[in-house]
Parts: structure tokens; C-alpha cells; sequence
């Protein structure tokens, strides 16, 4: 009697089987992962799709109203319009097309109704132009011109003149351009430090001093020097620019109006209705090559994005080098050190609470303690002169370096709390051994447990980059800039340039995406951009992927 | 110490059933005198133990303990689960400093200089030990460099020492044929005998004055554990040796002295022979033979 107490009960109900068995338990884990797998994947592929078709060479349709106006464009979206009907019978589907020529018809899109709408056709001579200014341009070749004299004024032959002549006007712009922008940049900063040097001297010595007297006769022959060179770029540049501007393409529009285009300011004009497969290849990948390795134009919203590209690298990189040692090593001394006790857990609580400190916080701490602190102080001991005579900060601004120190400290929760993990997954019986050998802590530390642990660090690492190079809030404070076409790694000495503002992936994002006048054109835009940011933190991943796979060859060989 | 002898040599000659309550005089806290066997403490000790007693917090874990461990010869810790051998074994290499809140009492000492001296610098100590532990804990390097570890730690950059030490020490460790060719590979790729050799090479490489198991075999295959309890007795006459064990016919195999301890306390010591075939107390063979513990 007693016994039947102890005995088990039996399972009765199929429910308390099933669930006992823990085939619901497999259902629901099973059914997270791929729920969450499908929001990953969908995600990658929306962006991959609408950021990677951005450049295909798409269809020009000639739209031909039943009031006789003609329209040239690309239609980039359709949809059913129902707001206008009450009783919703009465629908209209209409087109947004892409029609360009914004001088002639003040804007970039419009929209047709489909039953206004006469006929539909393609062209074959119908040019798409992306120009300089003024975004793109949609029209039909008429002639081209040479100092207003037409060398070819049929449509064919003066589409094929324009492919002829049009990469040696690129090349010459592009020369004209690296002139202007380089060179004689580099004379403006000649000017400047020997300006900047004569004005140190009277700071410090007497006006009538032998040192004051040196800067300015330095200060002199640079201005001559620098004068004799401004006048042989001039030249150069203005017989380039005169080359280039002798040339003009005269098109005519849809509806009718003639516009003569200087060459120069076509970037690239391609007709997608003569293009087959592999045409339109070329002109994808010539656009894709154009957005890589470009300047931005037009407020961000055209152009290349070569500069945030630099600049994101750069950061991250920056980044990872100042977050790696600090974090490695705080971890160290709080899990080999530190002794167990309600001090070391409340650190550790708190650095897990800084994970979660909103990033703007971050950036305002940035901009107040390294900008205006740490760099203004620098500016104070060694860039006085530069202060005080131009009223300019060096470092006492937002710049590369405080930027990457600002996320350098964000990201430091995240490499301290995977080191100690990785440190408490190193086996306490090799430390013994290590001990057992008259080995000291650091020694231990140095040759068994950081090799031990190092694979677990780089995840830390890898996480804390990803996040880093993800971040736009405290990067708005700290040094990004809508535009700053000055790479922080340039030809000019000192090469590096840690104090100077740069351009980020991530904050272009936000700021062609919800800044740009254009917003039409610049959706497809955001998507090219974002995804070019996802591959951009997906090569750095698997770069220290790589280099992990690699540790953990060397240090953990499986046992058997 | 005398005093212990002369209780011992009396005692010896107790009834039977006196010995049964000595055991359970353990188990209630009261003190109990060790049964040393005269021959021990006729020969040249390494390590002197001296009314050691060591606490972990509150608990105590070793009680009185005083034994000499002969020069040169193998020395088996054995007893029931708890009872303090290994915790006896760290206290020799000071590895209990590294666990928090462990208090102790009573003197060791090492050819005579007294281990827990505060003067003594204990990686000073340590370099004079080796230690093996229960579980192979090759570090993740090279086999070369596992070997060289403690030279390494101290220094040592010529390449023709550490390689002439390398080969003496796995020649030592009855490892050289099997690894020669391939010192360079990483340890974690041996099976696990091979790493328990491994690991009492890189014991031995720093010549140490006494070394200590820790229960060397208890994570091996049978056969493992053949090749090493060998390599025990090859090492025996070179090196003062202090090993812990659980298993019995390891103890009797490859010992020449054999303590038997009992919940912190050493209860009977002695030649490995006697120990085993014609103990002083009742208590000792009814552990020996299985028929307790």
C-alpha cells in the first residue's frame, strides 16, 4: 500500500505525451530560427534587389498622352490608385515614370494615369544622359558639335562620334579636376603653414627678431614659388577645359524643345533600347565602377561614394585597433586579477549596462570630451598659431580620431564581456599546469591563457565592428560630414590625416535618404548604398573570421 | 615527532577490535595517532611534513599530519574519496594559494628549507617541483615547447639546451620514439596517454626535487595506464616521487612507501610490502583488501 505512493504515475493523455516527448519544444525552437532566418534573409535580399538594379540600363518609353504631349522615361513603379473613387469600382492604375530633363519640365518624375495614356513605344535612339548637374537627362541625339560647327548630324553617326571622343573629354575633365582639387590644394596648405609659421614666430619673438625676419623672407619665396606654379596649372587647366568645352551634343526632347549639352558635363550617356544583354552589362558595371570610385554629386544624391567608403574603412579599422588593447585588457586584470567580491560584480554590472547606453550619449561625450577637451587642449599646445591667426581648430573639432575613439568606447562593453567569456572557457587546469611550472600570473597569462583565448576575443572583436560600423548618431557629432572630400589618407604630408572630417556609409544613408531635395531619385539611391555598407562590414567580418579560423587551428585541436 | 612513534609502537600491538573504533574515533573528530612504521623514518626524507593542518573556510580538511617522504624513492598517497591526499599533494607545490579563504598550520619542509616561509618566494618553489595533474593538460603549443615550458619561463633562448633538455625529458618520459619526428606538432593532437607522458616530461624537464601525481592515471584507458605506472618505476631511484591514488593495485605495484589516510588524518604509513601484506591495524587492510572505502 505503502509502495503505491512511490510508484510513477503513468502518462495517460496524448497531450502530456507529446509534450513529454518535447516535440512541441522542437516545433517552436525550430520555428524561431526560421522565422527569424526569413526576416534576415528577406531583409538582405530587398536590399540586394532594389540596391543592385539601381544601375541596370532600364527600357525608355516614349509616353504619348491622348492630349498629343509626348514624354520619354522609365516607368519605375505601377499602382492602383483608389483614393480619388468613393465606391472603389473605380479605379485607376497609373505610372510613375521617370522622366529627367528637370529645366525643361521642373521636375524628376511624374505620374500617368493609364486611361489617359495614348500609346506606349521604345525608340531606338532614345538617350539616357547623366550629367554633372541637374540630374538625368532623356532625349534623342541630334548632332554633335565642334566650336559650333556639327561634325555628325545624324542620330547614328553622331552617337557613335560621341562614344569616340567621349573617354579622352572624361580623362581631361578628370585631369582638369585632380588639378584643381589637389594641387592646388596642396599650395593653399603650402601658403598657409608658411603663413601660419610667421605668425608662430611673432608669437613668440620680437616683430624685429632674426627668427621673425626668416618666416617672413620663408613666407615670401613660398608665395612666389607657390604663385609661379598657380600660373602654370592655370594654363594647363584652362587649355584641358578649353579642349572639352569646344565640344557640344545638341538633343531634342520629347516634347520637342532642342538642348545643346557640353560634353564635359555628360558623365555617361547610354541608349538601353539599342542595348542587348551584354550591352547593358557594360553600362551597369560602368555605372557600378562610377559609384565605387567617384566623388559624390549633386547633395550626395548622384556620383561615387569613394570618399565614405575611405572613410567607413578607416574608422572601423581605427577602431578596432583602439578597442582591441583596452578591452583585451580590462577584461584580463577584472577575470585573472581581480579578486571575487561585490566590487568586481558591480563593475561588471555596469560595464553591461554601458552596452545599453543610448549611441547619441556616446557622441555627446565624444564631441565634449575628446573634441572640445582632448583636442582643444592639442590645439592649445600645438596648433596655437593656427587657432589664433584663422580662428581654425585642428583638432579641436570633430575629426576621424575622435570619431573612432568615441566608438572605440562604445563598442568596449562588447570585447570586454566576450574576452571574459573567452578567458572563462579557458580550462583552469591549464593555468594549474602553468603554475605547477613556476610560471608567475603574467607569464600564465601571456603564453597560455590570452593564446587560449584569443579565438573567443576575435568574436568579440568581430561583433564590436560590426556595431561600430553600423552606428550613425554619435558620428554626427563627432566628425562626419555631409560632404568632406578630403580622404583622411592622402598624397600630402603628412599622409594621415587623423584630425580631418570624412564621410561615412552609414550617415549618407540617413542623409540621402531623409536630406536630399531629390528624394525620388535618390531611393534607389539609399538601397545601393545600404547594401554596399552590408558588404563593406561583411568583408571585414570575414576577414577576421578568416584570421579566427586560423587561431583556433593552431591553439585548440580537438582532443580524442 | 618521537612522541608520535613511541604511541604508534604501542599501540601496534592493540587488539583487534580497539582498531575497528579508531576509524570511527576519526569519523566523531578525536584525535588519533598515526602509525608510522620505524623503517620510514630510517631513511634520507626529502620532504618533512610537520603537524600540518590546513583549513578551507571552516573546514578542516587536513588534521596533524606529520610525515617524512623518503629521497628517491615512490611514495603512494591512498584512502577513500575526501580524505585529504590530494589536498596534502598541493599543499607540498603552495597550489592551494590559489584557492581563496584556505588557512594553514604546521611546517614542510624541502631539504630543508621550509616551504611556507613567508621569505619563501613560492615561483621560486615551484620551479623545484614538478607536478602532474589527473586530467592531461598539455597547453596548446608544440610538443617541443610544452616540454621546454619551465625553461622557457625563465629565459632560456639557446636552442641547443632546450632541444638536448627536450629529448632527455621525453626520453625520461618514455615519449621520445613516439614523437620525435614530430615535436613541432601541437600537443592536443596526442592521445590521452601520450599527453599524461607529455605532461610528466615537462615535470621533469626542470630537474625537480620531488615530484608529485596527482592521480596520474585515473583518466587513462588500461593500457595508458600501464605505460605510465612503467614509466613510474623507471622514474624511481632518479626522482623523489609523491603520487596519489585511488587505485590499489597501482599503489602496491609502483610504490615503494604507502600512506593510508582517512578523512584528513594519516592513519598508517610505511614500506609498500608491509602496507599491503602485513599492515599494524585492522583498519589498514580491511581498506587494502577492499573490504571498506
Amino acid at each position: 500500500m505503502n509502495s503505491n505512493r512511490f510508484r510513477r504515475r503513468s502518462i495517460r493523455s496524448p497531450f502530456s505525451s507529446l509534450m513529454s516527448h518535447g516535440e512541441p519544444w522542437l516545433w517552436l525552437t525550430s520555428g524561431s530560427l526560421a522565422i527569424s532566418l526569413i526576416m534576415i534573409v528577406g531583409l538582405l535580399v530587398f536590399i540586394t534587389i532594389r540596391g543592385g538594379s539601381n544601375f541596370w540600363p532600364r527600357t525608355l518609353y516614349e509616353i504619348t498622352l491622348l492630349d498629343g504631349e509626348k514624354s520619354l522615361g522609365e516607368v519605375t513603379s505601377r499602382e492602383t490608385d483608389s483614393s480619388n473613387s468613393k465606391d472603389g469600382h473605380d479605379n485607376t492604375r497609373r505610372r510613375l515614370v521617370r522622366t529627367a530633363n528637370f529645366e525643361v519640365t521642373g521636375a524628376h518624375y511624374k505620374w500617368f494615369d493609364e486611361k489617359e495614356i495614348a500609346s506606349t513605344q521604345q525608340p531606338k535612339f532614345a538617350t539616357a544622359v547623366e550629367r554633372l548637374e541637374d540630374g538625368r537627362f532623356h532625349g534623342f541625339p541630334v548632332r554633335l558639335m565642334e566650336n559650333g560647327i556639327a561634325v555628325a548630324s545624324e542620330p547614328e553617326s553622331a552617337w557613335a562620334k560621341y562614344k569616340e571622343i567621349s573617354p579622352s573629354i572624361r580623362q581631361r575633365f578628370r585631369e582638369a579636376n585632380r588639378i584643381d582639387r589637389h594641387e592646388r590644394g596642396e599650395l593653399q596648405r603650402r601658403l598657409r603653414s608658411a603663413r601660419l609659421a610667421v605668425f608662430n614666430a611673432r608669437l613668440h619673438h620680437e616683430d624685429d627678431s632674426q627668427i621673425v625676419m626668416n618666416a617672413q623672407d620663408e613666407e615670401e619665396r613660398v608665395r612666389s614659388e607657390v604663385a609661379e606654379i598657380s600660373s602654370r596649372l592655370d594654363k594647363k587647366v584652362d587649355s584641358l577645359r578649353r579642349d572639352n568645352s569646344s565640344w557640344e551634343f545638341e538633343f531634342e526632347t520629347a516634347s520637342g524643345h532642342r538642348m545643346t549639352l557640353p560634353v564635359e558635363e555628360i558623365v555617361q550617356a547610354w541608349q538601353p533600347n539599342r542595348l542587348g544583354f551584354f550591352g547593358k552589362l557594360g553600362v551597369y558595371w560602368s555605372r557600378w565602377w562610377e559609384f565605387l570610385s567617384d566623388d559624390p554629386r549633386e547633395a550626395n544624391s548622384a556620383g561615387g561614394v569613394f570618399p565614405a567608403i575611405c572613410g567607413t574603412v578607416s574608422m572601423t579599422l581605427i577602431m578596432a585597433l583602439l578597442v582591441a588593447p583596452f578591452g583585451v585588457l580590462a577584461a584580463l586584470y577584472l577575470r585573472e586579477y581581480a579578486t571575487d567580491g561585490p566590487l568586481t560584480a558591480a563593475v561588471r554590472i555596469a560595464i553591461n549596462n554601458l552596452a545599453g547606453v543610448p549611441s547619441i550619449v556616446y557622441g555627446a561625450f565624444g564631441v565634449g570630451f575628446f573634441c572640445y577637451g582632448v583636442g582643444g587642449w592639442i590645439d592649445d599646445v600645438f596648433f596655437s598659431a593656427s587657432l589664433l591667426a584663422d580662428n581654425q581648430p585642428t583638432f579641436g573639432t570633430g575629426g576621424l580620431l575622435w570619431a573612432s575613439l568615441t566608438l572605440a568606447l562604445l563598442t568596449l562593453p562588447v570585447v570586454i564581456v566576450a574576452t571574459e567569456e573567452a578567458l572563462v572557457a579557458v580550462p583552469n587546469s591549464m593555468r594549474e599546469g602553468s603554475y605547477a611550472c613556476g610560471a608567475s600570473k603574467w607569464q600564465t597569462i601571456r603564453r597560455i591563457v590570452l593564446p587560449r583565448a584569443l579565438p573567443g576575443i576575435m568574436t568579440g572583436l568581430i561583433l564590436a565592428m560590426a556595431r561600430g560600423a553600423g552606428e550613425v548618431a554619435p558620428l554626427m557629432l563627432v566628425g562626419v560630414k555631409k560632404v568632406a572630400l578630403d580622404l583622411p589618407i592622402d598624397t600630402s604630408f603628412p599622409f594621415i590625416h587623423p584630425e580631418r572630417e570624412f564621410m561615412h556609409l552609414a550617415y549618407l544613408v540617413y542623409d540621402v535618404g531623409f536630406q536630399s531635395p531629390n528624394s525620388q531619385a535618390a531611393k534607389p539611391m539609399v538601397f545601393t548604398i545600404t547594401l554596399l555598407l552590408v558588404a563593406i562590414i561583411a568583408v571585414l567580418n570575414i576577414a577576421a573570421i578568416y584570421i579566427r579560423s586560423r587561431l583556433k587551428r593552431r591553439y585548440t585541436l580537438q582532443q580524442f | 615527532m618521537k612522541n608520535v612513534i613511541e604511541q604508534s609502537a604501542t599501540s601496534g600491538d592493540q587488539p583487534p577490535e580497539v582498531h575497528v573504533d579508531r576509524l570511527e574515533a576519526v569519523a566523531q573528530g578525536k584525535d588519533v595517532p598515526a602509525e608510522v612504521h620505524p623503517q620510514v623514518l630510517e631513511e634520507k626524507p626529502v620532504l618533512e611534513i610537520e603537524d600540518f593542518n590546513l583549513w578551507y573556510g571552516m573546514k578542516q580538511a587536513l588534521h596533524n599530519v606529520t610525515m617524512p617522504i623518503t629521497h628517491s624513492k615512490v611514495t603512494a598517497l591512498i584512502g577513500p574519496s575526501g580524505c585529504g591526499k590530494s589536498t596534502l599533494l598541493r599543499s607540498v607545490n603552495r597550489m592551494n594559494d590559489l584557492v581563496q579563504n584556505v588557512k594553514i598550520k604546521g611546517t614542510m619542509l624541502l631539504n630543508g628549507d621550509s616551504i611556507y616561509d613567508p621569505r619563501m618566494d613560492v615561483i621560486d618553489l615551484r620551479k623545484r617541483m614538478g607536478m602532474v595533474f589527473q586530467k592531461p593538460n598539455p597547453f596548446p603549443m608544440s610538443i617541443f615547447e610544452n616540454v621546454v615550458y619551465a625553461l622557457r619561463i625563465d629565459g632560456e633562448r639557446n636552442r641547443g639546451i632546450l632541444e638536448e633538455v627536450c629529448e632527455v625529458s621525453l626520453r625520461g618520459a618514455a615519449l621520445w620514439d613516439e614523437v620525435k619526428d614530430r615535436l613541432q606538432d601541437s600537443a592536443l593532437g596526442l592521445s590521452g596517454g601520450q599527453q599524461q607522458r607529455l605532461c610528466i616530461a615537462r615535470a621533469i624537464a626542470a630537474e625537480p626535487e620531488v615530484l608529485l601525481l596527482d592521480e596520474p592515471c585515473s583518466a587513462l584507458d588500461p593500457i595508458a595506464t600501464g605505460k605510465v605506472e612503467e614509466l613510474i618505476q623507471e622514474l624511481r631511484g632518479q626522482y623523489s616521487v609523491l603520487m596519489v591514488t585511488h587505485n590499489m593495485q597501482q599503489a602496491s605495484r609502483a610504490s615503494d612507501y604507502t600512506a593510508f589516510m582517512y578523512l584528513g588524518r594519516l592513519i598508517e604509513y610505511g614500506s609498500t610490502s608491509d602496507i599491503f601484506t602485513n599492515p599494524v591495524l585492522q583498519e589498514t587492510e580491511s581498506y587494502v583488501t577492499g573490504r571498506f572505502g
